[in-house]
């Protein structure tokens, strides 16, 4: 597989033409959003709680396939976790994408799930921000002070 | 200095044009950047030009035989300097037709320039109820400055729009002008769009309506267009070196001398001072009123080196073949199924096509062609309030030099199909 189609595969262009848990919620606890400068990403992020469980997370936006994609699969895979479960599944998350860990083998799961399909990533390192971007915003809408946008800049 | 010999000795390489197009004005070996490598289609160039030899050349010999501060050492290197500055500024003037070449403030660049306008002039002059005009059309580093130099000033900021093929409307232009209007600044050409402005014909329009100052961001002028100040009608015009194939860094700012002359100073600093008493100083003649501290001689010795190497190309001949370029550019894009091109007609633009592909986002599409070595801007060009008019959060921008050619626009068309392909997978 070459770099972009490996970038582009079809679980990205999949999530990007039809992204889930798209759509601003009724009801959230929690908001943020995110926005990247330099291409001019910019997305929102709505989290519902559980206690300290993510019930539902939901998010609207404007961005290119990897962004989008990324934040559809975010929406999905942190969905029922806790927060420092969400952490950590961020830190894995962006070690894939940086290429600081290596992605499973092909047709093996790993502790990425689905969110494996963003490895191409790495290959990429200025994409790495727009990969990154809803992460940032639900950290955001997660532990900070509610105020000013997030921004990967 | 002049490298135009070369230039025309016909060593443009034979090319498999799949077009009846241009083959480059400059060949490619002419810049150590694009002669490394022979692949690459450099697509940006109205981000920032690739460096001639010649400009290289001249940087070099400068920092090599004539380096020393100048204005200040009795001793020959500094009088060599000073010289070397001095010419410098009248070999830039002569090429942008400014025959009083002491009103030409060697700067950083555009942004700089803007903000030196701003900060003397438009402190000066510009206060509560007063107007200040720009387009919607404008980068930012216009936009935001008299935006904030308006809110600082108590005065309206206007802006006034385009129409639906992204040229200024000049009857919406007209109607904002009038006895309140201090500041009118606009593109003579748009870095997102490649629209050129009739410069001459918004400045009359101005000066019948308004005493408002004629104030023209020439970052994308300069480096297409022939350009003679002195005929434009404008009071001040500004633009960057590195555009112009010069070394990043460079600029100028071109003013009207009764302006500048009455202007207060924006830096303050060595050089731009006559007598310095313990409680008053005096200023400094121009240009050196306007340049505060150590000049940049180095660069200001590469962007007139630049200046000589356009003037013998000649400008008529560069934007002859940028829009012929972008002629064949937008007539191959325009043919590929999804793709919009932004803007007006080939023969009302300098060599930049800006378009957006449906259901591909021009990030996407800058990394797809980065991968067959075509590089394109994609974002909003530091025009979001353009941005927001097209309806688009950003577009991906291909634009033309001197050393671009069919085969460039080739590259890009390849790659814009298989993007296509790509996600339509």
């Amino acid at each position: 597989m070459s770099d972009l189609t490996e970038l582009y595969q079809s679980v990205i262009l999949d999530h990007n033409r039809k992204p889930r848990n798209h759509g601003a919620p009724e009801r959230f606890d929690a908001t943020a959003d995110g926005r990247n400068t330099l291409c001019g990403d910019a997305l929102t992020v709505w989290v519902a709680l559980d206690g300290d469980t993510l019930a539902d997370v939901r998010f609207v936006g404007e961005g290119c396939a990897i962004s989008k994609a990324s934040a559809s699969l975010m929406t999905q895979a942190v969905k029922g976790k806790s927060r420092a479960e969400a952490d950590a599944l961020f830190e894995r998350f962006h070690a894939l994408v940086t290429g600081r860990e290596a992605p499973p083998a092909e047709g093996v799961r790993g502790p990425l799930g689905p969110l494996a399909a963003l490895a191409g990533v790495s290959r990429f390192p200025i994409r790495v921000k727009c990969a990154s971007l809803a992460w940032h915003t639900l950290q955001a809408a997660l532990h900070r002070e509610p105020g000013a946008p997030v921004t990967t800049e | 200095m002049s490298s135009s010999a070369s230039l025309h000795s016909g060593a443009t390489p034979a090319l498999i044009a799949p077009l009846a197009a241009p083959l480059p004005l400059a060949p490619r070996d002419a810049f150590p950047l694009l002669a490394a490598d022979p692949a690459l289609r450099y697509l940006d160039s109205a981000a920032t030009a690739q460096k001639p030899r010649a400009v290289l050349d001249a940087l070099r010999h400068y920092y090599e035989t004539a380096n020393a501060n100048p204005h200040r050492g009795a001793y020959r290197l500094s009088v060599a300097a000073t010289d070397a500055y001095h010419d410098a500024r009248a070999r830039v003037a002569r090429f942008v037709g400014l025959r009083d070449a002491d009103c030409l403030l060697f700067v950083r660049g555009t942004t700089e320039a803007m903000n030196l306008v701003a900060g003397s002039w438009g402190q000066a002059h510009v206060g509560p109820g007063d107007e200040v005009v720009v387009t919607r059309m404008d980068h930012h580093a216009t936009f935001v400055t008299w935006q904030q130099l308006a809110h600082a000033r108590g005065a309206a900021f206007r802006i006034a729009e385009l129409t639906p093929d992204g040229r200024v409307d000049l009857d919406h232009l007209a109607s904002l002008l009038g006895p309140r209007t201090k500041v009118v600044a606009f593109p003579h050409v748009s870095n997102a769009l490649g629209t050129v402005n009739p410069v001459r014909e918004i400045a009359a329009l101005v000066r019948e309506r308004s005493d408002a100052i004629v104030v023209v961001d020439g970052a994308q002028g300069v480096p297409h267009l022939p350009v003679e100040f002195d005929r434009l009608g404008a009071d001040f015009y500004a633009f960057s070196g590195h555009k112009v194939g010069g070394p990043m860094g460079s600029g100028a700012l071109l003013g009207r001398r009764a302006l500048l002359e009455a202007m207060p100073p924006w830096q303050f600093g060595g050089d731009m001072i006559a007598f310095v008493g313990d409680e008053v100083t005096t200023w400094n003649a121009l240009p050196h009123k306007f340049e505060a501290g150590t000049p940049n001689v180095g660069d200001a010795v590469g962007l007139a080196a630049a200046c000589d190497f356009l003037a013998g190309l000649g400008m008529d001949a560069v934007i002859a073949h940028e829009r012929a370029l972008v002629a064949a550019a937008m007539e191959r894009l325009g043919a590929i199924e999804g793709v919009r091109v932004h803007g007006p007609a080939a023969d009302q633009r300098s060599g930049v096509v800006s378009f957006s592909m449906a259901d591909v986002h021009p990030h996407d599409l800058a990394t797809i062609l980065d991968e067959r070595g075509v590089c394109i801007r994609a974002g909003h060009h530091c025009a979001q309030p353009l941005m927001r008019s097209l309806g688009v959060p950003a577009t991906a921008r291909a634009s033309f030099w001197v050393y671009s050619d069919a085969a460039d626009v080739e590259a890009l068309a390849e790659g814009l199909e298989s993007a296509r392909r790509l996600f339509a997978a």
